[in-house]
């Protein structure tokens, strides 16, 4: 009995004193003027060249700067970051483009940034060997692309005859690694091969499966000038020609291969941002171009950016702290960042409610309501640029024809789903593209329930007679399956269809999408830069995030087009066009266009919805209201 | 008597013996009988409710109702129903797996302690490492491997056994769930019977036995296991709602319930999620779930002292 | 007894190495690769990036590398998911799992076990009936029911407690309290299974005959075999206490052990899979250790390395 008294007491004891009373951690942190944030989970790294999420960026952003910065509350305006000015050197056709960097950019240990910083770091992330998720962000920069993949043979032969006016004729040669080869020097593929398999080659050209169409005389000379190289010694970036040059110290010039009069939106992505080569080479020379995580370690980060890394407490919080060195820092509104990897939806909105963060990454569907009621100020839903939509396998029955795929298209209900199941706020989607700016979105996607009956009559399966069990291949997610369920049903009753739900964990899911073993997928599609591109340039034949099976000349001749238009609006209608296009044969089925739900507390400031949600953390500051929680 | 170890010559068997005492036991009396009606429910009056995969989207969340009697779901399928459906899933599988590994664990158990030495060792220690694989990549790997071979043997099935498709489908489907949980759903049971044999094996009736001439087998299963029963029994109770629970895991990895069917495990997992706004969805398939469990649970307990040989007979 | 425990430690050894196989092939087996992603990334990207984990060398080789290394370097390899070494992964989560663990463990017995004991000694009284019952709550209500109850309905309400985190040491309490509610009722139920059947037998019924005082007659004579259950079920749940609890740590977000089974699983993390999943054998084999000494001691008639006769 008196063992459990004391027990009891430590116990008491111990929870008085967690307990202060007057302040919950919100207001004490506000009062510091440190910022928390729910990031979701923990990053896989600080590396702005190797990381490829959403929460990585969340925390790069802080940590580093880039040529030009987000405006806090407008979409598509660019700020001064570390340029003071822009400007494409012909404004009429925008393929070449002059950043005239600030004098007075410092890394955080005082070393000055220069030009030669950002093409060290542009080459980085196109380095094969480094190996990054993201480095296809830079391909629009002249011969980025071939350098990063290696392509050997082709920056070899481009400028020799019989090359330089019929390259038609090599390119059709898959040159690089073939996984499905049959031949072990097709599986490597012609420009990784090493000098003993060359000289092998040379003596034996059976050893390697060339098209038909390809001389031997053209055949010999590719061997030759692989060998050559090879022998030389001389390392791939020798040989290209990069766009990205430094004129000075303080002027980059970058030039693309097509004119792009949206690229200081591109260079907002944290796959350009510059990285310290000081700080690199202290892990060795040659490191430089490898993966070294320590160098992202607090104790030995060097960054450019409004904040520090301070603490990196795995799994607990990163925190970083305002960076003294950086050129704005007197206006910088707030002194820290806490990012608290909460993966649990439902414990971080507690978390909220129980005053320990002042923003969270997402708001439960369940909750939505809930806070509103309590909370009203404090919900926000906001566009996001995205589009979730469910991915027809276009080589399998019965999604072979088109008319089918747009009968079951017409036949989700997308406002009843959008209101009953998910409770977003999200907009029923009426395209692939969502509405920004001034491109115009798709309206050709709607609910059609008498629509869809019809054509899948037409289709030769009237009432759903006839139609093979659909396979529906979604993720572990709850969302998702009630998602799943609904259409399922929806499918059912409108169009007489079987259609079952196979669910997966997250990396079986991708590879059976991958693999194209489903008839249906649900799936989505984030932009990465504000330009409708990000999201039409996906379908092409071999595009790898295509996945359907899906591709059209036609609609690639319009890719083309558009991308050399240099006037913004006319490029506009042409993509235009092509997403119309795509839509009148919908490989995929647009549900909805993404919202953001999420809590904000009052006491910060300057926090406006952009659609990229990439906010610029520097223009925040946090200011105590009157009234705080209600419930405490 | 006093010489009770199954003398089937005189008197009663230990089982005819035990039953006797059940009867006696009015909580496990009970027991069985609520356990029965949840069964009538879920298995046969389940056929004469509402279809559980009904979705109505405009009714979602209502209240008991004369429609639906303890109202609607998040996607307005009759909830009533769906507790029903899901029992079926959730009592097959709770018996079936805890029937399984069981068996395994006891007899494994059980060869383990009395043999001891090397024997004991090397079981043991399969045991051990049993335990420490990763469940989910088991259950990942198997599913890889065996959602061809229910899909193909659901066809076989149903053209040339001509039984019904949707029956077929859900047997294919959750006979990998089995195989799953069965596979290493016995590891602590056996642990459990272990020590209760090593303990036993000391005794002086075994000794008594061996100097009668039983041969060491028989000693084994018919004297002392049956003296292992008791813990053997309430922690079999224990196991079920362990398999209940994570069969609803394993089917959001999509081993297991394939949606839109539903059991008590996913009803229950699905129903936390809505603890501040819709707790219904959650309090009624958890209070069959309770009460099942708690009916189990007495029921082992009445086993248990049913089958204890030496419960003083007052 | 010295050679008892070495012989079991090299069987342990054992043990890790077959683990270690099991492990090792599954993971191959599991379709995809460490590196999917959702966008697209190049085959050379990807060749790259299996070759900085030496994923493109042979089975053969990989399977030889890994135990090579850590006898050598001490190293578990680079984790896939997270970037950083294994070892440091575990060595900052573990110590939190444990307190975790120990903690819930604590809490499981102290109620698990008296409540077990009550119910045998006042078997079949409504006390019995209460105390099982109050243990079964802890069977019915899972964690992932019971930790946001508890978030809701008591760390929303009272001041020093917070909803989720781990920063003091009075965050230690919520979660523990769910990882152990569930340990707790099977506690409860084992002990007093093991209770009855030591009570029934002759010895207490002589020892009572003699006088000796009901106390002392549970706690000399009786408690002794009838925790034996309860200890053969205490080694391997304590570990699966540390392993499992991940749907604890995701509710009070506790970095501990626990989500690494399932999100490395999940990431095809082979090597933080591999580490943790060792590391989790090896705690098994000491604790399963502890638990046949343990019961060794309580019950002199279990000769640990017995022969049969």
């Amino acid at each position: 009995m008196r063992q459990f008294l004391i027990f009891f007491a430590t116990l008491a004891a111990l929870v008085m004193s967690g307990c202060d009373s007057s302040q919950t951690a919100v207001d004490k942190a506000t009062d510091e003027g440190i910022l928390i944030m729910g990031n979701t989970s923990e990053p896989k790294g600080l590396d702005p060249h190797i990381v490829s999420g959403v929460l990585e960026n969340n925390v790069i952003r802080a940590l580093f700067e880039g040529l030009v910065v987000e405006h806090p509350s407008k979409d598509g305006v660019a700020l001064p970051g570390m340029a003071e000015k822009w400007y494409p050197k012909d404004p009429q056709k925008p393929d070449e483009w002059i950043f005239e960097l600030r004098k007075d950019a410092q890394w955080s240990d005082g070393t000055p940034i220069t030009a030669d910083d950002f093409i060290f770091s542009f080459r980085r992330i196109l380095t094969p060997a480094l190996a990054s998720d993201y480095s296809f962000m830079l391909y629009y920069i002249r011969d980025a692309e071939p350098y990063h993949k290696s392509q050997r043979t082709h920056l070899l032969c481009r400028n020799i005859a019989p090359f330089k006016d019929n390259w038609d004729i090599v390119k059709g040669v898959d040159l690089g690694p073939n996984g499905e080869a049959e031949l072990d020097f097709n599986k490597k593929g012609i420009d990784h091969l090493k000098t003993e398999e060359m000289l092998e080659l040379q003596k034996d050209p059976s050893l390697f499966k060339w098209p038909e169409n390809i001389s031997e005389e053209i055949r010999a000379l590719v061997v030759d000038k692989n060998l050559e190289f090879a022998r030389s010694g001389k390392s791939l970036w020798e040989l290209i020609n990069f766009g990205a040059t430094a004129e000075g110290p303080h002027t980059l010039k970058v030039k693309l291969n097509s004119p792009i009069p949206f690229l200081p939106e591109i260079t907002k992505h944290y796959t350009w941002f510059p990285v310290p080569r000081h700080a690199l080479e202290k892990y060795g020379k040659e490191k430089v171009w490898e993966r070294i995580p320590e160098w992202t370690y607090p104790e030995n980060i060097v960054s450019n950016g409004a904040f520090i890394l301070s603490s990196w407490k795995f799994n607990e919080h990163i925190e970083v702290k305002r960076n003294p060195k950086y050129w704005d820092a007197k206006n910088v509104g707030i002194n820290g960042i806490r990012y608290l990897p909460i993966s649990n939806l439902y414990t971080e909105d507690r978390m909220y409610f129980d005053g320990q963060m002042h923003l969270t990454y997402s708001l439960a569907p369940e909750l939505i309501k809930y806070s509103r009621e309590r909370y009203p100020n404090e919900v926000r839903n906001e566009l996001y640029l995205g589009t979730y939509f469910i991915r027809t396998n276009v080589t399998r029955e019965p999604f072979t024809d088109p008319r089918v795929r747009i009968a079951f298209s017409k036949a989700m209900d997308q406002e009843a789903l959008i209101e009953n199941v998910l409770k977003g706020g999200q907009k029923p989607a009426g395209g692939l593209v969502p509405p920004f700016g001034e491109y115009e979105a798709s309206n050709s996607v709607g609910f059609d329930p008498e629509g869809a009956r019809k054509l899948l009559a037409e289709a030769g399966f009237p009432g759903g007679e006839g139609l093979p069990d659909i396979e529906f291949l979604t993720t572990d997610k709850e969302t998702a399956k009630a998602m799943a369920e609904a259409l399922q049903a929806m499918w059912k009753q409108n169009l007489g269809a079987n259609v079952k739900i196979k669910q997966m964990e997250w990396t079986s899911y991708i590879t059976t999408m991958f693999e194209k073993k489903y008839d249906l997928a649900a799936g989505g599609w984030i932009g990465d830069y504000l330009d409708p591109l990000t999201f039409l340039d996906m379908w092409m034949k071999d595009g790898g995030n295509n996945r359907t099976g899906w591709h059209s000349p036609e609609f690639e001749v319009l890719l083309k087009k558009a991308a050399d238009t240099g006037d913004p609006q006319n490029r506009y209608r042409i993509l235009e066009e092509a997403e119309s296009l795509f839509l009148s044969e919908r490989p995929i089925l647009p549900l909805y266009w993404y919202t953001r739900n999420y809590l904000i507390h009052q006491d910060l400031k300057g926090w406006d919805p952009l659609i990229l949600d990439n906010h610029p953390y520097k223009f925040l500051k946090l200011k105590r209201e009157q009234k705080s929680k209600s419930g405490k | 008597m006093t010489n009770q170890i199954t003398d089937t010559e005189a008197g009663t068997s230990l089982w005819q013996d035990a039953w006797l005492r059940m009867r006696k036991n009015k909580i496990a009396l009970a027991s069985i009988l609520v356990f029965t009606i949840t069964c009538f429910f879920c298995f046969v009056i389940a056929w004469f409710c509402k279809d559980p995969n009904q979705v109505n989207l405009a009714n979602k969340f209502s209240g008991p109702s004369s429609e639906h009697w303890i109202g609607t779901d998040a996607l307005g399928r009759d909830l009533f129903s769906r507790i029903l459906y899901g029992g079926q899933v959730s009592i097959l599988v709770g018996l079936i797996a805890t029937a399984v590994s069981v068996t395994i664990g006891i007899i494994y158990g059980a060869l383990a302690g009395f043999f001891g030495g090397r024997v004991d060792a090397i079981m043991m220690r399969i045991v051990d490492t049993l335990f420490s694989i990763p469940f989910l990549m088991i259950v990942i790997v198997l599913q890889a491997v065996l959602s061809e071979w229910s899909r193909d043997t659901s066809a076989w099935i149903v053209t040339n056994l001509n039984w019904d498709k949707g029956f077929t489908d859900r047997i294919t489907n959750v006979l990998p769930l089995f195989f799953a949980l069965g596979l290493l759903g016995w590891l602590t049971l056996a642990r459990i019977v272990r020590a209760q044999v090593q303990s036993l094996k000391e005794r002086e009736f075994v000794e008594a036995a061996t100097s009668l001439g039983l041969s060491k087998l028989t000693i084994l299963f018919r004297h002392i296991i049956p003296n292992t029963l008791g813990p053997t029994v309430v922690y079999a109770t224990l196991t079920v709602p362990g398999f209940i629970m994570y069969e609803a895991t394993l089917s959001y990895l999509g081993l297991g319930v394939e949606s839109p069917n539903s059991s008590w495990g996913i009803l229950i997992k699905e129903g936390a999620n809505y603890l501040e706004t819709n707790p219904q969805l959650l309090i009624f398939p958890g209070i069959i779930f309770s009460i099942t469990l708690f009916a189990l649970n007495f029921l082992g307990d009445g086993l248990r002292d049913a089958l204890d040989v030496r419960a003083s007979k007052d | 007894m010295i050679r008892f425990i070495i012989n079991r430690l090299l069987q342990g050894l054992l043990v890790l190495f077959a683990l270690y196989t099991i492990t090792f092939f599954l993971a191959k087996a599991m379709p995809g690769e460490p590196f999917t992603t959702e966008k697209n990334i190049s085959e050379e990207a990807k060749a790259y990036q299996r070759a900085i984990y030496g994923l493109d060398k042979s089975i053969f080789e990989q399977y030889v590398r890994y135990p090579i290394n850590i006898i050598t370097e001490g190293s578990f390899a680079v984790s896939t998911s997270k970037g950083r070494p294994v070892r440091d992964i575990i060595a900052q989560s573990f110590p939190n799992s444990l307190i975790l663990g120990l903690s819930a463990l604590g809490i499981a017995i102290c109620i698990g076990v008296p409540l077990g004991v009550i119910s045998a000694i006042r078997k079949n009284s409504w006390v019995d009936w209460g105390s099982m019952s109050i243990a079964m709550i802890g069977i019915c209500v899972p964690a992932f029911t019971v930790g946001p109850l508890l978030q809701i309905y008591i760390a929303a309400h009272l001041p020093g407690l917070k909803v989720a985190g781990w920063g003091s040491p009075v965050d230690i309490l919520l979660p523990a309290l769910t990882l152990g509610l569930t340990t707790a009722a099977y506690l409860a139920r084992l002990t007093r299974g093991g209770m009855l059947e030591i009570l029934s037998q002759d010895f207490i019924r002589t020892a009572r005959a003699k006088g000796v005082p009901s106390n002392k007659l549970i706690t000399r004579h009786a408690l002794r075999g009838g925790l034996l259950p309860a200890i053969a079920f205490i080694g391997p749940s304590f570990a699966a206490l540390i392993s499992g609890s991940f749907i604890v740590e995701t509710i009070f977000q506790v970095p501990g052990m626990g989500q690494h089974f399932v999100n490395a699983v999940i990431a095809r993390d082979e090597f933080l899979l591999l580490g943790v999943a060792l590391f989790f054998g090896f705690l098994i084999v000491i604790m399963n250790l502890a638990a046949d000494i343990l019961t060794g001691v309580l019950d002199p008639r279990v000769r640990l390395d017995s022969n049969q006769k």
